[in-house]
């Protein structure tokens, strides 16, 4: 079977306009060979959901470093749910508290990525972790 | 330009070392032997930056440097060793921490609590719906009202923001930018109701917005109407606020955003070049305007390239402001800035250690000879800091003026071969830089071709490359790594929102509707025109219409902007 490249949405919803680690993880994940959509600045949640359906990704990356990733992350989860897209792997990073760490994961966050997370890792992580297009793995 | 192609400046510079014959001694006798028995850690030594160290700096590397000339005298031009005559000996650099969270009623309790630990100035934080110019209760404002700094919709927000705070006795400077008019003529509006001359204000509206299309990516207009704007705060500024700081223009978000040391120089510089362009295009005298701008750079970790950053900066705008502009007043050739340590430098792990990395930080920034200084507080990749650790970072503040000793002397470190030689090298690339986008036609041409953006871009990419490769060490992060207690955590919650949104409902009842209507009108034909939208801008606060319905005016009337994203 040819395999088919991993594709991922790189999101940066809310009114947040710091893209530095966007940017870096969207690069560094199209130099690791995979399909790489990036959003561009101030996505809603819905449009992030849209997008993520049109582009057919296996992935989802949101950047958040504003705190509002809490009413984010709920709203994202929760439309991607009435898509039928549970199959979708959607991570997150930026500037999490710990605290927040058990809701997010309660609400379908697959990992949190800290500041200082290598590009490495999360190619890894996406490696191992990707379920669409793969044999079911749950 | 990228690092590879600046490396030739520096060879081009050893190139024409000229070492003595005690040196070339030296070399063969002992360094040869030295580095036969033990090699040394690193091929090539480079800043944070990439720019190349070399081994030892001796007279040889200021072959045409003349001290008179290119170091002079502090207080003097060229002002490499600061703008004042006896530095901190006279006075301390004003420490003004950041801060700013949830509503003005728990920002406001924060001001007192830091004026009473001692701090000498206030500087707000507004959180993003604020500066993005939307209401509390705007749609996008959902998930983010007084999450990352003080929500403030009205007036009545900035009344309570400086509830007790005599502000004719403390200086604030205001984080904001695209409606910068618009919470500068708040500010002006409670210091009116405090009866404070407006001629005794003194502050910084950092109001900066060419670096927010390069950089912090908060813009809501095009940029032509966003410079407009500016350009009309400079013109209301002269006339009626003689001791406030009209721009804060900023590199440090432009550090922040991943840029190297010498790009930070450059791009803000150059901003500062086009404002004043903007200002004489209007009719202004560069020496009446140039006075009132101010500046804002990053205090990173490379600690040597940092200070050779500042003062290389006041070497450039006073030679830009003396020969491009021809300003003929001294105070309009003195380079002032404020500096932050950098929040991108913090870690999450091992919270601890970025306590010794802003101490670091702080203290280039005081070699460097800053005017005043924001010290980052350790919690601060997790989270807006609680109150320890602000106290924590004022304090590191007070240990560096009262107890390290640097204060004592006016630019310590002028002299050092190293310093004086990468002061020289930081000048010739951000020059170099400069130039750059002189022929692209000026930085509004240059933000259009997304140059500085894509430089920016690609400088954070290598730097996080390096990181990963573990060419670049960071404690906790790459090496040492090690597991740490969760730390204390300042949390926000919803209610901040739901209080904003009840205030706004009962403004809105309580206001004039006609009288808000009217002046939105006013302003909206104004905007239409060329007039200084200042005072219409001010009659809208002063009637309670709220910085969305203000905005809105503007934007009815300008339209907005979007960047075409770069990856």
């Amino acid at each position: 079977m040819v395999e088919r490249k991993i594709r991922v949405l790189v999101a940066k919803p809310g009114l947040d306009g710091h893209d530095r680690g966007a940017k870096v993880i969207a690069r560094a994940l199209r130099d690791a060979g995979m399909e790489v959509i990036y959003t561009g600045l101030r996505q809603t949640p819905e449009m992030i959901a849209s997008a993520a359906e049109q582009e057919d990704v296996d992935v989802i990356g949101l950047s958040i470093l504003s705190g509002a990733h809490m009413t984010i992350c709920r709203r994202l989860m929760d439309l991607l749910r009435e898509k039928g897209m549970t199959d979708v792997l959607v991570l997150l990073g930026g500037t999490i508290p710990e605290a927040d760490f058990p809701a997010l994961r309660a609400m379908g966050i697959a990992e949190i990525f800290l500041p200082g997370t290598s590009t490495q890792q999360i190619v890894e992580y996406i490696r191992q972790n990707v379920r669409r297009g793969q044999p079911a793995q749950t | 330009m990228n690092q590879q192609e600046k490396t030739p400046v520096a060879i081009e510079e050893h190139g024409k070392r000229r070492p003595s014959q005690r040196e070339k001694e030296w070399e063969e006798k002992t360094l040869a032997p030295a580095i036969e028995r033990a090699p040394e850690r690193l091929k090539e030594f480079t800043t944070i930056s990439g720019h190349p160290v070399r081994r030892l700096y001796t007279p040889a590397d200021l072959a045409d440097w003349d001290p008179e000339r290119d170091l002079g005298y502090p207080g003097q031009p060229p002002y490499t060793r600061g703008i004042h005559a006896t530095m901190y000996r006279g006075r301390l650099w004003t420490m003004r921490q950041f801060a700013g969270f949830g509503t003005a009623a728990d920002t406001n309790r924060r001001f007192h609590y830091l004026l009473k630990q001692g701090q000498t100035g206030l500087s707000v934080a507004f959180d993003l719906p604020t500066l993005m110019g939307y209401d509390s209760d705007h749609p996008l404002a959902e998930g983010e009202v007084g999450k990352c700094g003080v929500a403030v919709s009205s007036l009545a927000d900035m009344e309570v923001l400086f509830e007790g705070i005599p502000l004719g006795d403390v200086t604030t400077s205001m984080t904001i930018n695209s409606p910068a008019a618009v919470l500068w003529a708040m500010y002006l509006a409670v210091a009116e109701k405090q009866g404070v001359d407006w001629k005794r204000l003194g502050g910084t509206i950092q109001n900066d917005i060419l670096k927010e299309y390069i950089a912090q990516k908060e813009y809501i207009y095009p940029p032509e109407p966003s410079m407009r704007l500016v350009i009309d705060t400079f013109e209301f500024g002269i006339k009626h606020t003689p001791k406030w700081n009209v721009i804060s223009i900023s590199g440090y978000h432009i550090r922040e955003a991943g840029s190297t040391a010498i790009q930070e120089l450059a791009f803000t510089l150059r901003d500062g070049i086009e404002y004043v362009e903007w200002g004489i295009r209007r009719g202004l005298d560069v020496d009446e305007f140039a006075p009132r701008l101010s500046f804002f750079f990053n205090a990173h970790n490379d600690f040597f390239e940092e200070i050779a950053k500042y003062r290389a900066a006041r070497r450039i705008w006073y030679k830009t402001m003396r020969e491009r502009f021809g300003a003929r007043n001294e105070r309009s050739w003195m380079l002032r800035f404020h500096t932050q340590t950098a929040g991108c430098s913090l870690t999450a792990q091992q919270p601890y250690n970025n306590v010794v990395r802003t101490a670091i930080q702080a203290l280039a920034a005081v070699l460097g000879g800053t005017q005043s200084l924001h010290t980052n507080s350790l919690d601060e990749a997790w989270a807006l800091p609680t109150e320890f650790a602000a106290t924590l970072a004022l304090r590191t503040q007070q240990i560096i003026a009262y107890e390290s000793g640097v204060a004592n002397t006016v630019d310590p470190l002028g002299g050092s071969y190293f310093v004086e030689a990468l002061t020289n090298e930081v000048e010739r690339g951000a020059w170099d830089y400069i130039e750059k986008i002189d022929a692209l036609g000026g930085m509004i041409a240059a933000i259009e071709r997304g140059y500085p953006m894509r430089e920016i871009a690609e400088a954070s990419y290598r730097y996080q490359m390096a990181v990963d490769k573990k060419e670049k060490i960071i404690v906790g992060v790459n090496e040492y790594v090690g597991e740490h207690e969760p730390i204390e955590i300042l949390q926000i919650d919803e209610s901040v929102a739901r209080s904003q949104a009840e205030r706004l409902a009962q403004l809105r009842r309580e206001r004039s509707q006609d009288e808000v209507q009217r002046r939105l009108a006013a302003l909206r034909k104004a905007a239409a025109g060329t007039e200084n939208l200042m005072p219409y801008i001010y009659d809208a606060v002063k009637a309670y219409a709220t910085l969305g319905e203000i905005c809105d005016a503007m934007r009815d009337v300008f339209g907005t902007y979007e960047e075409s994203a770069i990856t």
